[in-house]
């Protein structure tokens, strides 16, 4: 059934493509419909995919490889120098932490000390794919939770290498050149005695940071010159791919690896151009990997003794979990990015496949014990995103009222007049003006670092959900003039708004939106004070690209304005075209280019270029010559 | 009774006491509209046609302004430069504002004295105000003498007080039509007899 390459594919494809979408539909992550599609086609399901599944993970580790390449692309180096103490001691504290923990577990539970060392750091290394892929598409990537579990990811990405070197010492017999496991690479440096290994592998980093400057931009550039599309592509998959090769070569991680090459690039003018190109085959290679994954759970494993199985899972992940809660309260993050971090990681990850082969390899493992931990390893990361959603729908909410309980400064004593909702990028500058002008806006926001922070410089900043009405009303939402709503999440803007406007008809709402289907949304709802931030910067930027091309500036302002009246007056026309029940992707899409047709044509009607004929003497001389004949 | 448009131009209202004055008793009389340009158009975007439509439906104009370097300021420029437009306010058939009057309101920092050829501004107000006078004639308007609270920097609150009631006063009478003739003679409409305290 399974012989056929395309008939796999098109199962693959099939499953992620149905599972996902029906993940998505439910408000999950996307991970969880993979790893469904996975364990649905897997063998003990549907059984379109036989043990093969295990080669396709391997295959598909290669997502984890260019995930890392792209992390480090937005990681500028002086950022990833300052995170050095954060990746040190956060790594560090909790690897160790993890193995030492484990390893009391595993030796009480009557382990042979060697099989429960190895166990245990398996145990210690999380899932870089699925905690970072999770922590991406929630958009978490700036807040701490999302530092603090990267710096982590980081340091165990770097600590496998020890541990990979470090288990042949375990082994129970010279068996290593039976060694039957596809991870393992082959490696130069086996040979090599340990200083040179040590050296070898600082001179590949070195090469990394030097071929990145001198040899891959320079590349980079030749190749955009040739304007041809997929040479492009073809570049930045072999940039990752050589990388990736160097790293395996001289044993050290393929994504480390590529994650300092990231960094390296990050400065480069080909940032974008590379990200946008590898986006798409990290995505499909994460996928695949998060099937392969589901795929790989072995069901008759779990049937033989569910008990033990079920045990020992809940003890790993309780294990992980208070290690990681106990790191997040030495380094002093806040008790709701201490939970992120505590349900976000504490999962065995990919490493642990490797880790564990490796040491059945060496005789360290025996086969029921091998199958047992790859059971638990892919049980864990399949519950991860069921835990978050636990945490995230259940838990963080509660926190958030014994937080502002536990801070007494935070009682919103004196009632403000304005209350600015959101202060990231956008709502901070909104924030800085009114300051200027003396107005003392009530702040709400999610970020309780941040808040902290901005406290610290002196802003007056409410830790809080905004979609909590009791806690709009603690900040005085009932005496208040103004609601600004300066939220980047559309959803979270319109449940904000939504209710206030329900519950507090007086106040006036003034909405920052992305984009027009966020504003006719809201028009529809009824919000009139809608502000689009891709309005006003566009129109500022075209109006000075104008400029050069040698328009009058005086000339450009006046369009603008003009434009804006006008895009006003139709954007709120539009809204009441706009039909509910059509909001799907691709129909957005196709909108977006009809609507793009009928603005530019009403732009051509209204004659927007030449709008009156103020000071404009031509005019005057041919109305005067018309009045003489 | 007439129709009073009041066009009020300063681009710091907010620091003006004799303006924050003097409007604050007439904005809110019956038959008197009234706009505050800087605050209608703040990025000089006048919208013409509003403003065209605003003049159709009143008789009398009042360009009320402080006194900026011997002129209004730059807005009432603009203003001016905008909505009296060529074929609408003059040239052929721009007869829209016929026969409607006008005239400036002025608050004016130096005192009536320094306004005459022996004084440091060698010139009368009248005739600092000639542009304005003439754009009145152009477009068919009757130009009146202004009604001027002169020497701000030194009014009392009495003498203010009485330049206020004077204000409205000067406006309930140009509401009931007063007769070109009566301001014959008076440069400035504060001389007017009517106006004069009993």
């Amino acid at each position: 059934m399974t012989g056929s390459i395309l008939f796999e594919a098109i199962v693959f494809l099939l499953g992620a493509i149905i599972c996902v979408s029906i993940a998505k539909r439910l408000g999950l992550s996307s991970v969880i419909g993979y790893l469904l599609a996975g364990v649905l086609i897997g063998p003990y399901v549907l059984g379109f995919i036989g043990t093969e599944g295990e080669d396709i993970m391997h295959f598909a580790e290669f997502g984890v490889v260019v995930m890392l390449f792209l992390i480090g692309l937005e990681i500028e180096p002086k950022n990833f120098w300052d995170m050095r103490k954060t990746i040190l001691g956060m790594g560090g504290l909790q690897v160790l932490g993890t193995i030492l923990l484990s390893y009391i577990l595993f030796t009480c539970l009557d382990f042979d000390w060697k099989v429960a060392l190895v166990i245990s750091m398996a145990v210690a290394l999380s899932s870089t794919a699925i905690a970072m892929q999770t922590i991406k598409e929630k958009g978490l990537m700036d807040t701490t939770f999302g530092t603090s579990s990267f710096s982590i990811l980081l340091f165990q990405d770097l600590i496998v290498i020890v541990m990979l070197g470090a288990m042949p010492l375990l082994g129970n017999s010279n068996t290593i050149s039976s060694v039957d496991n596809h991870n393992e690479h082959v490696n130069l440096l086996d040979s090599l005695p340990m200083g040179l290994q040590t050296l070898a592998i600082i001179l590949s980093v070195i090469l990394i940071i030097v071929a990145g400057k001198y040899l891959i931009v320079p590349m980079l550039r030749k190749v955009a010159k040739t304007e041809v599309r997929e040479l492009l592509i073809a570049a930045a998959l072999l940039i990752v791919f050589s990388i990736s090769f160097l790293m395996e070569y001289v044993g050290l991680s393929p994504a480390l690896g590529a994650f300092l090459g990231g960094v390296v690039l990050s400065n480069s003018e080909f940032k974008h151009e590379l990200e946008s190109t590898l986006e798409p085959f990290k995505n499909l290679l994460l996928g695949l990997f998060f099937m392969a994954v589901g795929a790989s759970i072995n069901f008759i494993v779990i049937a033989k003794s569910p008990l033990t199985i079920g045990g020992l899972l809940l003890a790993i992940i309780i294990l992980k979990a208070v290690v990681l809660f106990i790191t997040g309260q030495i380094f002093k993050l806040k008790l709701d990015q201490k939970l992120l971090l505590t349900f976000g990681l504490a999962q065995v990850g990919e490493f642990a496949f490797v880790l564990l082969s490796f040491a059945f390899g060496l005789n360290i493992l025996n086969q029921e014990q091998m199958d047992m931990m790859l059971v638990i390893t892919a049980l864990t990361m399949s519950l991860t995103p069921i835990i978050s959603i636990v945490n995230e729908r259940l838990i963080l909410p509660r926190i958030g009222t014994k937080e502002s309980v536990k801070r007494p400064m935070d009682h919103i004593a004196k009632s403000q007049k304005i209350i600015l909702v959101g202060f990231g990028h956008f709502g901070s500058t909104v924030g800085r003006f009114l300051r200027s002008h003396g107005v003392e806006a009530t702040i709400l926001d999610q970020d309780s670092n941040r808040v902290d922070f901005l406290r610290k410089m002196g802003f007056e900043v409410y830790y809080g959900d905004a979609t909590r009405l009791d806690l709009l009303e603690s900040a005085g939402i009932a005496e208040a003039k103004i609601l600004i709503c300066a939220i980047d999440n559309p959803s979270v803007t319109k449940q904000v708004t939504k209710m206030v406007k329900a519950k507090y008809p007086h106040v006036e709402l003034m909405i920052r939106v992305k984009n027009r289907y966020e504003a006719y949304d809201l028009l529809n709802l009824g919000m009139e004070n809608i502000y689009r931030e891709s309005l006003d910067t566009s129109l500022v930027l075209a109006k000075d690209v104008l400029s050069k091309m040698g328009f009058r500036k005086y000339t450009l302002n006046t369009q603008v304005h003009n434009f804006i009246k006008y895009e006003e007056a139709i954007i709120r026309r539009l809204a009441k075209e706009l039909k509910p029940g059509d909001d799907s992707y691709i129909f957005k899409a196709r909108q977006e280019l009809e609507q793009q047709e009928k603005f530019l044509n009403e732009d051509f009607k209204r004659g927007i270029v030449d709008f009156d004929n103020h000071w404009d003497s031509e005019h005057i001389k041919k109305a005067l010559e018309k009045s003489k004949d | 009774m007439k129709k009073i448009l009041v066009l009020f131009s300063h681009p710091k209202f907010e620091k003006s006491r004799v303006n924050k004055a003097l409007v604050d008793h007439i904005k809110d009389m019956e038959g008197v509209t009234f706009r505050d340009l800087y605050e209608c158009y703040p990025s000089f975007h006048v919208d013409v046609e509003a403003e065209k439509e605003l003049l159709k439906a009143h008789d009398i104009i009042i360009w009320h302004h402080p006194f900026y370097w011997y002129s209004c300021p730059p807005l009432m420029k603009q203003w001016i430069d905008l909505v009296l437009e060529f074929g609408w306010a003059y040239g052929p058939n721009g007869n829209a504002l016929q026969s409607k009057t006008c005239l400036n309101v002025i608050t004016t920092g130096g005192a009536r004295e320094v306004y005459c050829s022996e004084g440091t501004n060698s010139f009368t107000v009248n005739q600092f105000l000639r542009p304005f006078e003439q754009t009145a004639n152009l477009c068919g308007m009757n130009y009146l003498p202004p009604f001027a609270v002169m020497g701000t920097h030194q009014l009392t609150e009495n003498q203010l007080n009485a330049y206020v009631t004077q204000y409205s006063q000067l406006i309930k009478l140009l509401q009931q039509n007063l007769a070109l003739s009566e301001f014959n003679g008076c440069f400035f409409l504060n001389d007017i007899p009517q106006l004069q305290p009993q």
